[in-house]
Formats: C-alpha cells, structure tokens, sequence
C-alpha cells in the first residue's frame, strides 16, 4: 500500500492509530482520580509530542542514516517559527501560507549552514552547526530583534509575534483572530465526557498529526529509496564511496537540507500553535534535546524518534508538574520522620529536578539499550516469542534490527 | 601509447623526494605489476593516480585525458576502480547493498537524488548486482552482514564491487596483503580468470613474488621514488639492478 512494503505499511498504520486515538490512548485515568495528573491527553503536550515527533523524525534522516550528528537543529525549528509569525502578520492568520513559508525558508537557510558545515565531518562538523545555531540565536535576541531599529525581524526577547496594527493583507473581515485553518480555528476543542474520563479533540493537534504522518511516510519512501541507501553508505565508508564515484557531499547536503525543513516544518507548527515565537527556541538546549529525543528513541530506525519525541515531551511536562504538594499527598501514610526524609530524596527527581530524571534514564538506556528504546521493545518482543515457542528461539535472537 | 601513461612525475614530502621522475606506461588489456622494497614511492605512485595525491609537477593520462586535479570520485566515473590494501567494503550494510551501490553509481553518476522510489523497484540495478554476486561466487552471501564475512571474502567482494562498474583500469594496492596463502592462491585465481573473461587492464602493486610472478605480463621495479627498470617476469627475475634494489649492494 502505498508504494511500500507490507511491515512499513503496518508501521504507518500503528503510528496513524496512535496519533488518531492519542486523546483516548493519553487520558487513561478518569478526571480527578489520584492518578489523572498522568493523564497526558490535553491538546498542548499533545500537539508538542508530534511537533516534536516531526522535528526528530527528520533529524534522524541526517543524523540516523549518514551519521552526521548536528547539534544546531534548533536554529531551523526558530527560523521555521519565526518565518510562520511573519506570515500571520503580512497575510493574515491562515496557517497554510506560514506552514509554507517555514519549510521553505528553513530550506533554504540549511543550504547555507549545511553547505560550509558538511565541508567537515565528525566532531567538527558537530562544532560548526552548533556554532552556527548560537550565532542564529544571538542574532535573534538581540542584533536582528531591536524594536526600536527599522530592521526588526524577531522582536528581541519579547518574541515576535502578531500586533493589532499588523497588515494582515489577506484577512477576510470575519476571520477568526487567532491562526486558523479556513476559519476553523487552532485552539477550537471538542470534549467528550464518558462516565468520569474526558477526552478532549483539538482541532491543532489534528492538523499536526496529519503533517506527523506525511512526515513520517516521507521519512520511510527516503528510508527505502537508493538515496536512503547512499546515506547508509556515506554512514558506513565514505572512502569507498569516493572511490566508487559517489560524491558524498551534494548526498550528505540533500540529507541536511531535509532534516532543516522537517525542523522547520515544526517550528512552523509550533508557532501556529501558539503565534508567538521566540529566541530560546533556536538555543543549544533545544538543539540538544532533539539529539536526546533520537538517540533515546533509536537512532536509525523509523519509529524510535517518535517514540523518544514524546516519552522526552512526557517527562517534560508531567514529572516537572509533581511538587512537594502532591508528594505529601502520595507518601502522607508515611511516619512524619520518614515521610520527609523520602520526599527529600524523591524531589530532586521530580518538578524542577525532572532533568536528574531523565539524564539517568538517557543513561540507562544508552548503556544497555544502545540501540534506544526500539531495542528495548525488540528485546522483549524476542523475550515474549521465546517464552512462546523454545524452537523459534533461535531465529528471534538473529533476527535483523528491525525499524 | 598506453591507457595510462605517466609522465616526470615528481612529488616531496617536505625534504623527502617521494617520486623523482617517474614514467610509467600501462598497455592496455595488460596486467603491468609494480613492484619494489618498502618506501620505494609505490603507494603514493598510486595516490597520485586516483586523485588522492597531486604530484608536484609531471602529467598522468589516461586514455588521453589527464586526472590530475580530478577527485577520485571524478577520476572513478572515468572508468579507474582501486581495490585498496585493507578491503574497504561498506561494513554496516549487506553483500546485496555493497554490490548495488557501483551499480547506482555506475547508471546513475556521482550524484541522483531518488528519494521517493523504492530500491525494491530497481529491477535492473537488482538484476546487475545479483549476477555480479554469482560471477564472484557470492550469491549464497547476500544476506550478510558484510563486515561479518572473512577478509579473503571482503576482499572477493571488493573486487566484485570494482568490475561492477566496467572499469577499463583495475588498480590493486597489495590485494594479498596480510592473506593467508589459501586465500591468496584464491585471489591470484580470481584475478587471472577475471582477466581471461573481461577486457580489462590491471594495475597491481604487490610485494608478494609468487602473486607478481603468476600474474603479471609487465614488471616495473621502483626504487627510491624512481622506476629502475621495465620489463617481462622472466627478464626481471634474474636483473642485477632489482637484486641490488632488493638485497642490497652486497648480495
């Protein structure tokens, strides 16, 4: 289907359902249970898990397939961003022409950045993105982003975003005032109540679901196609490539200037999320989260970004929210003593300390698991069919990564 | 003339003269060995062939087109395939992927951008790499991990990657080196039959007698960054200038 073969169709399908039921799949425990601070199905961390999904989906095309690991991918998902709030304010706040515009000028900013930084590899090229990405950021809080000058493009640390007094030349007089989709709106919700759960639908979220999918069938047509094949060559030996008359750089720059759009794509989502965007979102923070999201995932195979996109988006989001209010109610049947002296222990892991959290689990699973979270799936999968049938045991330890 | 032809090829390495006016010729549809002790200038002869190195002055033609200043990947398309010391095979991928990717280079060129078709579609790529495989006696092998298989058998696929291609010359940088004498009896037959089957030259550096002796229809001795002499095995076999090259003055 498609134009694939059947296991990749099968994994679109499963990432398809997943995104399409997330708001059931998110929400698991019924409103005001002790558990529904778990919950993740609200429309903004959902949104974020596939923006995300679509930002790592696409680093792992440069990163994954020829092993060039960028560390200023954030500086595409800004520009991205930045470039889609400038469209809500000359056109108007119809989401296409800023979604549009994010992936293109992402574009073409990753020929620039791309072209001088792929002119070195390993720990150099690294280097060379990140120093770019800083330089985007800085430009972008402060050189390019004076209000008072008459050249502001990013508004400075203020963010930029969309003023009353904005153009807005294609505006119909009824649009909504916020970014919308040919008047349906981003932030518009429908709430469905069964019994005490709720399940909230988003309009915004749909919309970045569907581009996830396109994304992620885009991502498995390059996986499958002789190109991918020459970006897993240029990962492998690029002496042989050289050798075998390959060039690797216009491969390796055709592999950047995707991955920039995907970021861009994303940045462009993010903004019409929420039409404010800001320098941080370039800084080298971001730039390394998306490593994180990939590596943790798997890097290399097609569903690990995803997966680690959004178990990354989760920690962020949930364990941050736990405080010392809601560990006193979890461990009140402690003795007084004992009680303190846990929740002592347990807040450096959780709220504010959630990075602890997740900087030991990116180190468990890059120990044992170097493969990502899509070995870890693979190793049970392998345990389970073992325990299944003792004579299959052979073949479920030899079988290939699969993605 | 020659389909390769050097000419006063010079190149320093700061104070050492790595080559000091080479001229070399290689007929073509000839296996033409290069030979000579350590440090004689044969490796960067070589380099300086597939655009590795460019010499400080002299020219390097072949058929009639100079390479120097050309990329090796440039130097490749026009039809020189180097087999290299170490088998330098694409390890993380599988037999059927190494010999697919001369294939995609060789219809393609250095560069295509075929993002969106699947490799599965490649009817004629996956026809070409297949045959490929049963003409090197590899085909049971094509599921496998290449970086797996032993170095006789990285080394068969190498070659088999290289005449993928059709080139019209095959350079070898010491294609036994570190072999077992199994696996170079192995090579020495590969080569010979890939010879009497395909209009081919070869260019070989070797340091193994038994290899240059059983293949090679010209011998060019280099010593000290200066081809010596030129000329048939059985000539060079009993040559004083290459027994002096070799074992010194005194022998």
């Amino acid at each position: 289907m498609f134009g694939l073969q059947k296991k990749d169709t099968t994994l679109l399908l499963v990432v398809a359902a997943l995104a399409l039921f997330a708001p059931f799949l998110l929400n698991p425990f019924p409103e005001g249970s002790a558990m529904a601070q778990f919950n993740a199905g609200y429309p903004d961390l959902m949104q974020r898990f596939v923006i995300f999904g679509i930002f790592a989906v696409g680093f792992n095309i440069l990163f994954g397939l020829t092993g060039y690991l960028s560390f200023g991918h954030a500086a595409f998902l800004g520009v991205g961003s930045y470039s889609a709030v400038w469209m809500f304010k000359l056109l108007g706040y119809n989401v296409i022409p800023g979604i549009i515009l994010s992936v293109i000028v992402a574009g073409l900013f990753s020929v620039v950045i791309g072209y001088v930084s792929l002119r070195r590899s390993g720990i150099y090229f690294s280097i060379l993105t990140l120093a770019f990405a800083q330089m985007s950021y800085n430009m972008a809080y402060s050189v390019l982003g004076n209000p008072t000058s008459n050249f502001n493009l990013t508004n400075g640390e203020t963010g930029l975003q969309v003023y009353t007094s904005d153009p807005q030349i294609l505006a119909s007089a009824g649009a909504p005032d916020l970014p919308h989709l040919f008047g349906l709106t981003m932030r518009s919700s429908y709430q469905l109540e069964l019994g005490s759960w709720l399940f909230t639908f988003n309009a915004g979220y749909y919309l970045c679901a569907v581009l996830l999918l396109v994304s992620f069938y885009v991502a498995i047509r390059i996986f499958r196609s002789p190109f991918g094949l020459m970006l897993r060559a240029v990962k492998s030996n690029q002496q042989r490539m050289n050798y075998t008359g390959l060039n690797t750089r216009p491969y390796t720059l055709a592999a950047f200037v995707i991955s920039g759009m995907y970021a861009g794509l994303a940045g462009g989502l993010l903004s019409t999320m929420d039409p404010l965007a800001g320098a941080e979102r370039m800084q080298w923070t971001a730039s390394g989260e998306v490593v994180l999201m990939t590596i943790l995932g798997g890097a290399g195979t097609l569903i690990g970004p995803v997966l680690g996109a959004g178990f990354i988006k989760y920690f962020e989001n949930i364990f941050s929210k736990i405080n010392e209010g809601v560990l006193h109610a979890w461990f009140g049947f402690l003795p007084d003593g004992l009680e303190n002296g846990v929740i002592w222990v347990v807040e450096h892991f959780v709220g504010p300390g959630w990075h602890l959290t997740l900087g030991l689990l990116f180190m468990l699973v890059v120990t044992f698991l170097p493969g990502g979270l899509v070995e870890g799936g693979q190793k049970i999968a392998a345990l389970l069919s073992r325990r299944k049938s003792k004579d299959t045991d052979n073949r479920a330890t030899q079988s290939t990564p699969a993605e | 003339m020659g389909i390769l032809e050097v000419k006063n090829v010079n190149k320093r390495f700061g104070g050492l003269q790595a080559l000091g006016d080479v001229n070399l010729s290689v007929a073509e549809n000839t296996v033409h060995a290069i030979i000579g002790p350590n440090g004689a200038g044969k490796s960067t002869l070589l380099n300086c062939l597939v655009g590795k190195l460019i010499p400080d002055t002299g020219s390097v033609m072949f058929d009639g087109q100079s390479v120097l200043g050309r990329s090796p990947y440039e130097i490749n398309q026009m039809g020189i395939s180097r087999v290299f010391q170490t088998p330098e095979i694409f390890g993380d991928l599988t037999v059927m992927e190494n010999m697919m990717i001369p294939c995609f280079a060789k219809r393609d060129g250095a560069f295509e951008l075929n993002a969106l078709n699947s490799v599965g579609n490649q009817k004629d790529i996956i026809e070409r790499a297949e045959h490929m495989l049963e003409d090197m006696n590899m085909a049971d092998k094509r599921h496998m991990h290449a970086a797996s298989m032993s170095r006789g058998d990285k080394r068969r696929l190498e070659i088999g990657m290289c005449l993928s291609q059709e080139p019209r010359l095959l350079l070898l940088d010491e294609p036994t080196a570190g072999m077992a004498r199994a696996d170079t009896n192995n090579t020495i037959d590969l080569l010979k039959q890939i010879k009497q089957e395909r209009d081919i030259t070869i260019a070989i550096i070797e340091h193994d007698m038994h290899v240059v002796f059983s293949l090679a229809e010209r011998i060019t001795v280099l010593a000290q960054g200066t081809p010596l002499v030129e000329d048939t095995p059985d000539k060079i076999k009993g040559h004083p200038k290459v027994r002096e090259a070799y074992l010194g003055e005194s022998a």
